[in-house]
């Protein structure tokens, strides 16, 4: 997993409130035993229509929008806990997501796959739509050791898991952590009554 | 009152293996359900680590999501398909697991087999890469989906770091009118509180409508958990738990019988305990559902109009307009499946309705058991004969229409009543338009060729 700390970045924006990872990533392209080439297939049904030709008002299909970060509506990757959507949201280049609200599972899956969550205010989000909107090539700066991200006069300071942020800053993920804990799932497993 | 714990702290609190510093806490899972979709990355990662698989014998694989529901005896023909079933076979045979897959006489979708199976119990915490693992939060357990590096997490260890949720407690008094069913609490439940309502909290489900409910309904109020955003749903065991589990396959012993009763009953909300946020509902108010939108919060009563949304992009997609009612409206589909509503009594109840009845000229009727248990039993019980001679396609076990990963997809622009959860665009095949509704709605539905409002059809 590739750490993450300081980065500067356009950023795309999608004012769409409950996207769900069915829109992220359709099932049919589930079917995949590798954790490559989901990038191409990142929100399939809206950038391409039935005959596969761009949809043309679709944000990822404009130009003018480009980045490492993407700005959403609210409860952003609801539905499906499918991890797909965020090896199809990495896989496409995203590296940061905004938002005022993240589904559960989603968020887990996100951070665990190298992508930082940034959750703002709804207010927040509504002046970063408004930037991006006046001006696309509006930078966003990024200190994830600071847990800052500025947008032109706009400073948030985020909140982040402690834990995760440590993972993400170096780059490592639960599985050695885990696994150095053997002695001790042992211990539990010795003393623990199930039915 | 000191030292008053809701069930789900009780088991949180007995499942902590150590505290991490920062408020997470490596919680230790009994029971990991695997199916072919979100297992495969887990297993490669597993090999590349040179890590063992750590408790072989608390995972069990079914194929489920992407398998066809006909002609199952066949070699899959999509080859995408074909490759993904293949690798689970093979990495249940390199890992010892057992893998109920197609052929197999228990086979079926993951979260009607493990209670049918008698392997999910309360007190429990049980995880899967399949959002609709709080399924198995109906016995009283911890049960919730987790993402396929989590997956790959519990292979290795065991255990999982997790953040704990706050505490829920969705209270239902009083009793359900006729026609009225667990599905439809649930979505009206949620068309309360929305598809965010519930994040970041851990349900559960109380009060005399809930107790009152059979094993079965109790899965399908806890199954649609997440579609509130909640990481899981559960409701305390009590007797008809326990008589539920009592002789299944994977059931503790005579010997332990009455130690395992003994432990369950103290799986309780202690009196004085308290919950992060509650809610109240009375259970008469309650009437039967149906979807009008494109996710599972937009629900509304049977009867009532498509309301007023402050964007145009989910009734364009139906095709619907608001202030429209929904009943009366000719449908092309009907679906009858999904872990939601596939058990033996969802199908009991569908027979009994269409039993002497024909669907309409017009409507393709799908019903999908949720196990082979479920078809062997629906078959000796003769129902498989009712719903032929009703004009219904009877299918094999699978997830099948739910989410159209197979070939059992809507086409664009057709409306399907569905019994599944998920209603979101695309959801059963690219443009097709979803409604979520009780198995009893769906079967008024394909007899009348149009929604209806089962009540009027009711002995």
């Amino acid at each position: 997993m590739e750490p993450i700390n300081t980065l500067t970045s356009t950023a795309i924006p999608l004012p769409i409130e409950d996207v769900d990872t069915d829109q992220i990533i359709p099932a049919r392209f589930l079917k995949a035993v590798t954790k490559q080439g989901f990038g191409d297939n990142l929100f399939r049904d809206w950038r391409f229509d039935t005959n596969d030709q761009p949809i043309s008002d679709f944000v990822l299909n404009n130009p003018t929008y480009k980045g490492e970060v993407l700005v959403a509506g609210k409860n952003f990757g609801c539905g499906s806990s499918r991890e797909h959507a965020a090896w199809a949201l990495g896989g496409y280049g995203f590296r940061v997501l905004i938002s005022s609200f993240f589904a559960d599972i989603f968020k887990g899956n996100v951070l665990n796959n190298g992508i930082l969550p940034i959750v703002v205010s709804d207010q927040e989000l509504n002046q970063i739509f408004l930037m991006i909107e006046s001006d696309p090539s509006t930078q966003f700066v990024l200190n994830l050791e600071l847990q800052t991200l500025q947008v032109n006069d706009l400073i948030v300071r985020f909140d982040i898991d402690q834990y995760k942020k440590q993972c993400l800053l170096k780059g490592q993920d639960d599985i050695d952590y885990l696994v150095s804990l053997k002695s001790e799932i042992e211990a539990f497993e010795s003393k623990q009554v199930l039915y | 009152m000191e030292n008053q714990k809701t069930l789900f702290d009780k088991i949180w609190d007995a499942h902590i293996v150590k505290e991490v510093p920062g408020e997470r806490h490596v919680l230790y899972i009994d029971r990991h359900f695997i199916h072919e979709v979100t297992s495969p990355q887990a297993f490669a990662g597993l090999v590349e680590r040179g890590l063992p698989l750590y408790r072989k014998e608390k995972i069990i694989a079914t194929a489920d999501h992407n398998i066809p529901t006909k002609n199952q005896h066949l070699p899959i023909t999509e080859p995408l398909s074909r490759k993904q079933v293949d690798t689970l076979t093979q990495n249940c045979l390199n890992f010892d697991i057992p893998l109920y897959g197609m052929g197999h006489d228990k086979q079926g979708i993951v979260h009607v087999i493990g209670p049918e199976q008698g392997i999910t119990k309360p007190g429990m915490t049980i995880v899967c890469g399949d959002s609709h693992t709080s399924t198995h939060g109906a016995f009283g357990s911890i049960a919730f989906g987790i993402g396929t590096s989590q997956v790959e997490q519990v292979m290795a260890s065991q255990s999982l770091i997790l953040d704990k949720p706050k505490t829920m407690r969705i209270t239902v008094d009083g009793q359900l009118g006729d026609g009225v069913t667990a599905k439809d609490v649930i979505l009206y439940i949620i068309s309360k509180l929305t598809t965010s309502g519930g994040t970041g909290y851990f349900v559960e489900y109380a009060g005399e409508a809930i107790r009152s409910l059979s094993m079965e309904a109790r899965m399908t109020i806890c199954n649609m958990s997440i579609e509130m955003g909640a990481r899981g749903g559960m409701i305390a065991p009590d007797d008809i738990t326990y008589t539920y589990i009592n002789g299944r396959e994977h059931a503790p012993s005579e010997e332990v019988w009455d130690e395992a009763i003994a432990y369950w009953s103290t799986l309780y909300s202690d009196e004085g305990a308290q919950f992060d946020k509650e809610y109240q509902y009375q259970a008469e108010e309650i009437p039967p559902m149906i979807t009008f939108g494109t996710n599972p919060g937009m629900g509304i009563p049977i009867n009532a109009k498509v309301p007023e949304l402050k964007d145009d992009k989910a009734l364009n997609y139906m095709g619907l307009k608001s202030g429209e009612y929904l009943v009366g409206k000719k449908v092309q589909h009907v679906f009858i499946g999904s872990c939601t509503n596939a058990r033996i009594e969802d199908l009991r109840e569908v027979a009994n309705f269409v039993k002497g009845k024909h669907r309409a000229a017009d409507i393709k009727v799908m019903i999908v058991p949720g196990s082979k248990a479920v078809e062997s039993q629906a078959r000796a019980e003769g129902l498989d004969k009712v719903f032929v001679s009703a004009g219904f396609e009877l299918r094999s076990p699978g997830c099948s229409a739910c989410l159209g990963m197979n070939e059992d997809k809507i086409p664009s622009g057709e409306y399907c009543v569905s019994t599944s959860n998920r209603n979101f665009e695309g959801r059963q095949g690219q443009g097709a338009r979803t409604l979520l509704a009780s198995p009893l709605t769906a079967a008024a539905t394909a007899i009348y060729g149009k929604i209806v409002d089962v009540r009027k059809y009711l002995n």
